[in-house]
């Protein structure tokens, strides 16, 4: 391969991966659940691209296996398994009683995509030269967003991408630094997503069914302090 | 033997619920199954003990991912006994409620892929596996935690399954980073054993990072403060003898995974696994001291006590050492049994009682005298009175941090588990001693009930061990003790 292609190459994955953080970025400021759920699946095809590009620079044969199981099990089989398991209305759902107002969560969540940087770039310098790239810093910030996301939001589907982007963002970070982790590992990281939509489409459904709501972040009849008045005269 | 026996037992157990032969039919197969498992386990960590030293047994094939050493026997042996201790429970708990069949189905095929998916912690020596297993630990125990189907069980689950998760994702990234500090030094195969070869030529940053990473990721699945605030949910919410395995064995499970990172830190200089353990374990068993005081349901003091053991084990870890690492087996071991039969007892005084609220139920120990020397026995052991077994694992810890010469943090540990024995034994007293209020829920309704046999039968088998191991520690549990303890620290 010529330098000229593998500079090409280089250059066509830090675009991929920029965009793929762009696409965090979307998710944390969507209200409407299944704008963030299409969001999610653009950036689980944006990770396969970079997979596959990253495959084709180092001559990875694992890489594109990551790069096809991401293509599979994301943009397909979670959709469908979240139509066969869960409510059809996580789907029409908006955030009303967000926690923080849009434009508060943006600013922090870029505060966390500097922070990431910072914690990344000396991280990647660690590896050796052909581990280093994007991947790293994007992917610790793409990892933070969703955790961040999952902070703020209140509705089942939002919850359920907030997981999924964090595990993405892991993903990034690992076809850069840890490349030859090998399929079996690769297939049943991908296999545990799918088990996770399951188990929490499931949850989804039963909370629906039982307390009516799918916006399962503002239940919160167990905490410590609730000590009502006649329990403590009780406990005299 | 093969390891893999281990791991095939609770999945053919699964399919064989599935045959549908009626209730006995599924209770049996589960008893059974895990009884099975028991024996073939003992007879593995008898074969551990007498080869002496990690032993990569197994088949060629699979020789690079299954691993089984002392500390994983160790662990593995826990989680075979509690597993059979809460399966017979489970006959009888699950018998006092109107299920139906299909309902009871679903438990139990969820308890022992449960089961299984902890037994698989251990065994495998890839870490990715590791971690792929420890998630389907949340998964499959999600459902049985949510398990009762009311508005607080589903909460729980889902707190549970969402900061699980969240952690396992903050994980991924540090087994990530572990694999790619294995590759910048050398290229072993990722396994504890290759890590720990080639820990000394590992790039410390990148070690760090990944261990901290994991410590932060698995910690809240443990329930390390201030990550363990789904802990006190899901461990009270779930069916009792679920909360035997979650409390008892599941915690104690994933912190063996962290536990395996300290050798490789103490191997790179300047890395400090031990400061950073002592910290959180602190931290951990003095919050949770102090919320054990003000608690209003018995089952979240007993989850309560959990995080404040696991800040115990963590903290023992912290001082370092041979001596510290053996009380910290021991701990393991005493917490494992100890929290399995106060979940037992809790569950039989809220069979006795109806309710989970520590003011409404007084003088248990009349109405239920089984229900009420149970619950006083276990408050007793958890909160480590001599001479149970909790009382001597605590004790080897403080006197080994004596030892290293940790007077501060040693001190601050001895006052925790002061107050939290204090706090432990106010609300337990009460609720087995003080007189009976006047029209009380706990006065009325199912007076006389008498507990099946099998919950006494387990509560019996349950408590042989917390009355043993505080006066007597066989000569191969020894061996097993030194063995993992050997494998923590040097």
């Amino acid at each position: 391969m010529s330098d000229a292609t593998k500079q090409l190459l280089e250059n066509l994955n830090a675009l991929v991966v920029a965009l793929s953080l762009l696409t965090a970025f979307g998710i944390v400021a969507m209200r409407q659940a299944r704008a963030c759920l299409n969001l999610f699946i653009v950036e689980s095809l944006l990770l396969a691209a970079s997979a596959a590009l990253l495959g084709l620079r180092y001559q990875s044969p694992h890489l594109y296996g990551v790069a096809l199981v991401n293509l599979i099990s994301k943009p397909i089989i979670v959709p469908w398994l979240l139509r066969r398991t869960s409510p059809a209305e996580i789907y029409t759902r908006r955030e009303i009683d967000q926690v923080l107002n849009i434009p508060t969560a943006l600013l922090i969540a870029l505060a966390l995509a500097v922070g990431a940087y910072f914690v990344g770039v000396p991280l990647a310098n660690a590896v050796a030269p052909e581990f280093r790239g994007p991947n790293v810093p994007i992917g610790i910030a793409v990892l933070l967003l969703g955790a961040f996301t999952l902070t703020v939001r209140r509705e089942a589907l939002s919850l359920l991408i907030g997981l999924l982007v964090m595990e993405n963002g892991a993903f990034l970070a690992g076809i850069s630094i840890a490349r030859d982790l090998g399929m079996l590992v690769e297939l049943a990281i991908a296999t545990d997503g799918l088990v996770i939509v399951f188990v929490m489409g499931v949850l989804v459904r039963a909370v629906q069914k039982q307390i009516g709501t799918t916006s399962v972040g503002s239940l919160d009849s167990l905490r410590e302090t609730v000590g009502t008045a006649d329990s403590d005269e009780a406990l005299l | 033997m093969s390891v893999i026996v281990i791991l095939v037992v609770p999945l053919l157990a699964t399919l064989l619920i599935c045959v549908p032969l009626g209730r006995r039919w599924v209770a049996a197969v589960t008893v059974v199954s895990s009884v099975v498992d028991l024996m073939l386990i003992t007879q593995l960590a008898g074969e551990v003990v007498s080869g002496s030293g990690s032993v990569e047994l197994l088949v060629p094939a699979w020789h690079k991912w299954i691993a089984v050493d002392g500390l994983s026997a160790l662990i593995l042996l826990l989680i075979g006994l509690i597993a059979t201790t809460a399966a017979i429970y489970s006959v009888g708990y699950m018998a006092q409620r109107d299920l139906t069949a299909k309902k009871l189905r679903l438990y139990h095929v969820n308890y022992n892929l449960f089961v299984f998916s902890m037994l698989a912690i251990p065994v495998l020596a890839e870490p990715t596996l590791v971690w792929i297993v420890v998630e389907l630990t949340t998964l499959c125990s999600a459902l049985l935690v949510s398990f009762e189907n009311t508005r607080e069980a589903l909460e729980a689950a889902w707190k549970y399954v969402v900061l699980s998760l969240m952690g396992a994702g903050v994980a991924l990234l540090g087994f990530m980073v572990l694999f790619a500090a294995l590759h910048a030094g050398g290229g072993e195969t990722y396994t504890w054993m290759g890590l720990e070869r080639a820990a000394p030529k590992m790039p410390a940053i990148l070690l760090q990072t990944a261990f901290l990473l994991i410590l932060i990721g698995l910690g809240t699945k443990v329930g390390l403060v201030p990550m363990h605030t789904w802990l006190p949910d899901a461990h009270s919410q779930a069916p009792s003898s679920v909360c035997a395995l979650l409390s008892g064995i599941e915690t104690t499970s994933i912190l063996y995974v962290i536990l395996r990172l300290f050798p490789l830190m103490q191997a790179v200089p300047g890395a400090h696994a031990d400061v950073w353990a002592l910290v959180l374990g602190l931290i951990s068993v003095g919050t949770a001291a102090f919320l054990l005081l003000q608690v209003k349901d018995y089952k979240r003091l007993f989850a309560f006590s959990t995080v404040e053991h696991m800040g115990i084990l963590l903290t023992a870890i912290g001082l370092g050492g041979s001596a510290a690492g053996y009380g910290a087996m021991q701990q393991i071991v005493s917490h494992s049994v100890t929290k399995s039969f106060c979940f037992f007892a809790a569950g039989a005084t809220l069979l006795a009682t109806g309710t989970r609220e520590i003011a409404a139920v007084r003088g248990l120990i009349r109405r239920s005298p089984v229900a009420g020397a149970a619950l006083l026995l276990g408050g007793l052991a958890i909160a480590g009175a001599p001479p149970l077994a909790v009382f001597l694992s605590e004790f080897t810890i403080l006197k080994a941090g004596l030892d290293r010469g940790q007077y501060l943090a040693t001190g601050l540990l001895a006052m925790f588990i002061v107050i939290a024995f204090f706090g432990v034994m106010a609300h337990v007293n009460r609720m087995v001693f003080a007189p009976a209020e006047e029209r009380s829920p706990a006065t009325e309704g199912s007076a006389t009930l008498r507990l099946p046999f099998s919950c006494r039968l387990a509560l019996f088998l349950a408590a042989v061990p917390v009355l043993g191991l505080g006066v007597y520690i066989p000569k191969p549990l020894h061996d097993l003790l030194t063995l993992a303890a050997a494998a923590v620290s040097r």
